[in-house]
């Protein structure tokens, strides 16, 4: 079920766009915001908001990186694969990650604290390598500096 | 040295606030243009100015707005965006705009729709540009309080609403018929072109998207006119342009400079040359899309014609350094594992030939290449070439690796004939799939 506040910002975006299914993204992103991932029935109830198929909204919530269609933890890690951060190291900081949060790419921790996520460039290739967790990014990283960004989120 | 682009941007202090812009002059170009100059004439002048579209193509910026239907049966409203979503690797410049000056993309914004009267426009951001989007958002309400964007602007009769809308992360999105989509709420792929968007763009109505840094560069060819801003290149090619270097150098950034500054210029009198014990092998010169240069290519300068004369392309100008220690099988499988992962799917050529492509590098890489394997990789570079995909991201990802073939061909083979990594002290890269 969508919730009040949720359809009157959507209906917001709607009102920007000549069909409510050109807000489709939007609306996606307004109810990640709020449980974290798209669940099939926040899909159901957008697509049905909406005016699309689910089918429909989930070929277009599937092609974005960042719609995430399986739970994630508390805090996402979305960590830099890119060229430059290749060139810098970044493999060091990711063997750190997998072994301090004991889960590879794409897995929870069990506590549900952090998901650890490959990304593209962060474009900020000049303080390579570089990783963002949730609205945070970190730049010029070091493997021994990951403990203290960590104890950060709860 | 004049910085016109960067002038206000101080690093680690927040960007000026409209009132603090307009104190430097900020959005006299605005005043100029609803004052004194029609639309035809902000065209002919960004024309004449030779500004290059900085978002990798290079296209006259003045020529492309041109094929936008103007006049009074010319189809409404009209789109302008602002191209901000720089998810190519190795690319890092626009940031520094967004972050630094927001206003300045705003003015350039407000002077690219005026000239093509669109009354709508979009900043298109990626999702990871978390300080730009709030520095933006406040930009573009303190515009509305000024009365630069909004109902009869400056009391003109020119009209303006400005909307920003955040990403939700694809490469392709940058592509600028496949950013329409992505704003009308569909799956971001490209667009079959013609129609062109300039006719029929975002909701079918005319459209131009424009990279951030070209329009920035609009409010100063507006104060300073067409021939100060050609004079402002060292070379046949106008303006200023943001150069930018990542890796192995000492320090690495992005710097404002003349076009036509030369590569080793760049490279060690702003980059400070590479850091000690990594020597120079090669580099991108515009980003993860773009073919290699070597050692005997640092002398040449940095614009499109001189560029593009060498075999590569000036794209977004801002460079990869590849240094001894990285292997540069493992560089080039790094960069087509990216293409292959944002490839849209659309057409086979791409979807299935650059997994392909990944795959065979990362058997290179492994020690368990076969020499026929670089047969291969030489028929992808042509078959996912230019004209043979639907959009311009297979024959981008084929740039750095027919270079690569071209360049270290060697070490492919050395791979292949030792059967291992000649680098193998660093681990091999391991795509995420
Ligand atoms: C796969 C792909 C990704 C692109 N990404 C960007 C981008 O992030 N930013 C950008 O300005 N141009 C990007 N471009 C180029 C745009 O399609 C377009 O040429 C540009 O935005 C036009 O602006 P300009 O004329 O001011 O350069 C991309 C092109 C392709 C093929
Ligand atoms: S070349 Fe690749 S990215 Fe472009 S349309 Fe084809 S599949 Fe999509
Ligand atoms: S390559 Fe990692 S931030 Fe650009």
């Amino acid at each position: 079920m969508l919730t009040a506040e949720e359809k009157h910002q959507i209906d917001h975006e709607i009102s920007l766009v000549p069909a409510p299914k050109n807000a489709c993204i939007e609306a996606l992103k307004i109810v990640q915001q709020n449980h974290g991932w798209i669940s099939d029935e926040s899909l159901n109830d957008v697509a049905e908001y909406v005016g699309m198929s689910p089918a429909e909204l989930d070929s277009v919530a599937t092609f974005y990186n960042l719609i995430f269609r399986r739970p994630v933890g508390r805090h996402v890690i979305l960590l830099c694969d890119s060229i430059s951060c290749y060139v810098m190291g970044f493999e060091g900081i990711k063997e750190a990650l997998h072994e301090k949060l004991n889960i590879q790419y794409g897995q929870t921790t069990a506590d549900g604290r952090f998901t650890l996520l490959p990304n593209c460039c962060l474009g900020t290739c000049d303080c390579a390598p570089a990783l963002m967790i949730d609205n945070d990014l970190y730049r010029n990283l070091t493997v021994e500096q990951l403990d203290e960004i960590l104890n950060k989120y709860t | 040295m004049e910085k016109p682009l960067t002038q206000h941007i101080i690093p680690g202090r927040a960007p000026l606030s409209l009132k603090e812009y307009e104190k430097v002059g900020g959005y006299q170009s605005v005043h100029k243009i609803l004052k004194e100059m029609t639309p035809q004439e902000v065209q002919a002048l960004v024309k004449e100015s030779d500004l290059k579209g900085r978002g990798g193509a290079g296209f006259n910026t003045g020529l492309k707005w041109s094929f936008v239907p103007m006049g009074p049966d010319a189809a409404t409203p009209k789109y302008l965006v602002a191209n901000a979503d720089e998810m190519e690797p190795g690319t890092f410049k626009d940031r520094m705009l967004l972050e630094g000056n927001p206003h300045q993309l705003i003015e350039g914004m407000i002077v690219a729709a005026y000239a093509i009267q669109a009354s709508i426009s979009y900043v298109f951001l990626r999702w990871a540009y978390k300080v730009a989007a709030r520095e933006i958002t406040k930009a573009i309400q303190e515009a509305y309080e000024a009365g630069y964007l909004g109902q009869n602007i400056l009391g003109s009769g020119f009209n303006l609403d400005m909307y920003l809308h955040t990403g939700v992360g694809r490469y392709m999105c940058g592509e600028e018929t496949a950013l329409l989509n992505a704003l009308e709420g569909k799956r971001a792929n490209p667009r079959a072109k013609p129609p062109f968007p300039q006719v029929s763009g975002l909701f079918g109505k005319p459209t131009i998207v424009n990279n951030v840094e070209t329009l920035c560069c609009l409010p100063h060819i507006v104060n300073n006119g067409a021939e100060w801003f050609k004079k402002l290149g060292l070379t046949a090619d106008a303006g200023t342009k943001l150069f930018g270097v990542s890796g192995r150098v000492k320090t690495p950034g992005c710097w404002e400079l003349p076009m036509g500054t030369t590569i080793r210029e760049i490279l060690e009198d702003y980059a400070g040359g590479m850091q000690d014990g990594y020597l120079f092998r090669g580099l991108l010169p515009g980003g993860a899309s773009t073919d290699f240069l070597v050692v005997e290519h640092l002398d040449l300068p940095m614009d499109y014609p001189s560029i593009q004369a060498a075999g590569s392309r000036m794209g977004t100008g801002t460079m990869i350094i590849m240094d001894d220690q990285i292997c540069p099988v493992g560089f080039t499988l790094n960069l087509q594992h990216f293409f292959a992962q944002e490839s849209c799917g659309f057409c086979t050529p791409c979807r299935e030939g650059l997994p392909w492509v990944e795959r065979i590098l990362l058997a290179i890489d492994k020690g368990e290449g076969k020499p026929e394997h670089l047969l291969t990789l030489d028929f992808h570079t042509k078959y996912l070439g230019p004209g043979n995909t639907f959009c311009a991201l297979a024959p981008g990802a084929m740039e750095p690796l027919q270079s690569a073939l071209k360049y270290f061909r060697e070490d492919f083979e050395r791979h292949i004939h030792e059967h291992h990594c000649p680098w193998s002290k660093a681990k091999a890269w391991q795509p995420s799939i």
